[in-house]
């Protein structure tokens, strides 16, 4: 079902949420992964918020919805959006990255409520949302799993071999996300390492393949619909072209921002950015919605 | 320094570790050619990209794509290159163990593995960064040389060394600064021999990497504050091991503790254990590390307070030590 202006408008108002506690979290810590944090930001709030069938009361039920942050760096953005929804203390985020807390850079499926799996290590998110679709088609149950990736992480040959087998295995109850937004640490994809044609390999390799803006969730809404739609036997990969550090303008689409410090001065320039951004997010709303 | 090279002293104070080892490198690089240095997306991190910006032709970026590294890597050494690389040390050993035994290691050839960001010292990324059990993997596979250097110093002359030496070598070094145990560079650096830090007759301590400032510390508080005489051996090099200095430490002192940033589970003291088991002569023996868990998460230096391999966690092992009983054997002095 398409979203409405009302839906679309109110999870531009998350969004902007948690990207602020996002940016708190960070300040707080004094550094964090904010870069690839609010490129991201967008597909963590639509999944968490219209589509993941999750039960905070019961965090492991067996029959939820599975989600793999498979770019596990991207922990200070999943962190305040899993405390918001409920899963965790929210005093757990002024202690992020500090000695002895139960949130690190990477969140740890043993200490973290509501992850499923401990990532960090690029190139493992696919193999286990694989594993976890399977595990869906064997014990007759129907839930989903959503994974996301970064597009550097795509450099693993091990995302390829998951590829080959989901196609091959028909594991259309898996729902993929590159985070295309062009930069690894070292610089620009294309130049560390060139993932073009990208859309083209996912295709050669056996998936159907949603181009989209992915940082514009009525576009998210309409591709991850599309592959919950899906009756065909092709597995969806949802290429989400998006900018790191979005929404805070001295960084975006800069690779030097892929892990930095939030003093002060950055922290009040990011929270007006921030603003800025939100306002321009609900107009877009406003003018696109139905 | 041996082969009769020169080399520009480093001023180990001003830069981190990994910034020493890519000034060496670039050192390195500019008087022998044949020297190239592949990263895996973290040319920044590891600083091996101050290579890359000095000679961009002999430098590849392979992005994130380690076993491609290491298996490329093997290639070059093959075709008479001398390939440096360097990734973090999880993901320089385990990530690539295959092709570390396949490619690099039964092949034997002439790759140098220069992990950063080893043990703990990546402390607040959890356990997917903490390198705590890459000695166990390195050690155990033939051919390559294994060491954990205690600071910028030492790590300069392990570098060079591993570019002196023909076959495969494994270099952990550790994220930002260390701690300086030496003055400068020469104190007579040697692969496979235990610098002695302290001298000392009633226990020895064994470390390497970043518990060897935190041994020497602790050496120093407890010759004030007990009156003990405690020697510190830095063991830089984990394979070849020195054995003639443990088995003179056990001779000597017959008491040892082990400190490592490391499981104790197949690292260094594993190591030592080995040399004393077979060496038979009775002796009081701990081993300080990660006890067979994974580690917290935190900066480096709560984490090795945690651990107990910081001073206090090393002088209360020693003074513990000190109590333990162990059986002497009767031929004790005949053997000695
Ligand atoms: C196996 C492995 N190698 C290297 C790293 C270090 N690392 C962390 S993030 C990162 C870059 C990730 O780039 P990308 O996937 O594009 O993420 P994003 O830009 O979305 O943050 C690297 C190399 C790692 N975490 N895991």
């Amino acid at each position: 079902m398409a979203l409405t202006k009302q839906e679309w408008l109110a999870l531009e108002d998350k969004a902007y949420q948690m990207r602020r506690l996002l940016l708190d979290t960070c300040h707080w810590a004094g550094s964090g992964h904010i870069g690839g944090g609010n490129s991201v930001m967008d597909m963590l709030v639509i999944l968490y918020h219209r589509y993941l069938n999750i039960k905070v009361e019961d965090p492991a039920w067996a029959d939820r919805d599975r989600f793999i942050l498979s770019k596990g760096h991207a922990g200070i953005a999943y962190a305040p959006v899993l405390v918001d929804k409920g899963f965790n203390d929210p005093e757990q985020l002024k202690t992020f990255n500090l000695t002895n807390s139960k949130m690190g850079i990477h969140l740890d499926s043993n200490k973290v409520v509501g992850v499923d799996a401990s990532t960090g290590s690029l190139g493992h998110g696919l193999s286990i949302a694989l594993g976890t679709g399977l595990a869906a088609r064997v014990q007759g149950k129907n839930y989903k799993t959503y994974c996301i990736m970064g597009d550097g992480e795509l450099d693993e040959g091990s995302n390829w071999e998951a590829a080959m087998a989901m196609a091959h295995f028909k594991v259309t109850n898996v729902i993929s996300f590159v985070d295309r937004n062009h930069n690894m640490i070292d610089g620009n994809t294309e130049e560390i390492m060139a993932l073009e044609p990208l859309a083209d390999k996912w295709t050669a390799f056996g998936f159907e393949v949603k181009v989209i803006d992915g940082n514009n969730i009525s576009q998210l809404a309409d591709a991850i619909d599309f592959a919950l739609a899906n009756t065909g036997d092709k597995p969806v990969m949802i290429i989400a072209d998006t900018v790191k550090g979005e929404g805070i303008d001295f960084i975006e689409g800069d690779y030097r921002w892929h892990y930095g410090a939030m003093a002060e001065e950055n922290y009040e320039k990011s929270k007006e950015s921030l603003a800025r951004h939100y306002e321009a997010r609900k107009a877009r709303a406003e003018k696109e919605g139905k | 320094m041996a082969g009769g090279l020169t080399y520009t002293a480093v001023d180990s104070t001003a830069l981190s570790t990994a910034e020493v080892y890519g000034k060496t490198l670039v050192e390195l690089g500019e008087q022998h050619p044949e020297i190239v240095a592949l990263t895996a997306d973290l040319g920044k991190s590891t600083k091996i990209g101050t290579f890359g910006e000095r000679f961009p032709e002999r430098f590849f970026n392979v992005g994130i794509a380690e076993q491609n590294m290491v298996g490329m890597a093997a290639g070059m050494a093959k075709a008479g290159l001398v390939p440096f690389l360097s990734s973090f040390s999880q993901f320089a050993s385990w990530r690539v163990a295959d092709q570390l035994h396949t490619d690099i290691c039964y092949q034997n050839v002439n790759a140098k593995i220069i992990a950063t960001h080893g043990g703990t010292s990546f402390g607040q990324a959890g356990s997917t960064h903490h390198a705590i059990v890459d000695f166990a993997l390195v050690r155990s596979l033939p051919n390559i040389t294994l060491i954990c250097p205690a600071d910028g110093y030492e790590t300069a002359n392990a570098v060079r060394v591993a570019y002196e030496t023909p076959g495969p070598f494994y270099i952990r070094i550790n994220r930002g600064f260390d701690r300086v145990v030496y003055e400068n560079e020469d104190y007579g650096f040697a692969l496979g021999k235990a610098v002695e830090m302290r001298p000392g007759t009633d226990i020895t301590v064994i470390a390497c990497g970043s518990c060897v400032f935190q041994a020497i510390s602790a050496a120093d508080f407890l010759k004030n504050a007990d009156g003990l005489s405690v020697r510190v051996l830095n063991i830089h090099t984990l394979k070849p091991i020195d054995k003639e200095a443990i088995q003179k430490a056990i001779t000597d002192t017959r008491r040892i503790i082990v400190a490592e940033d490391h499981s104790v589970i197949g690292g260094l003291g594993a190591a030592v254990a080995e040399v004393i088991a077979e060496y038979g002569k009775g002796c009081a023996f701990k081993r300080l590390g990660v006890q067979d868990s994974f580690a917290p998460i935190g900066l480096h230096e709560d984490i090795m307070s945690i651990l107990g391999i910081d001073s206090n966690g090393i002088a209360e092992a020693v003074r513990a030590a000190m109590k333990m009983d162990f059986e002497l054997d009767d031929d004790w002095d005949d053997e000695v």
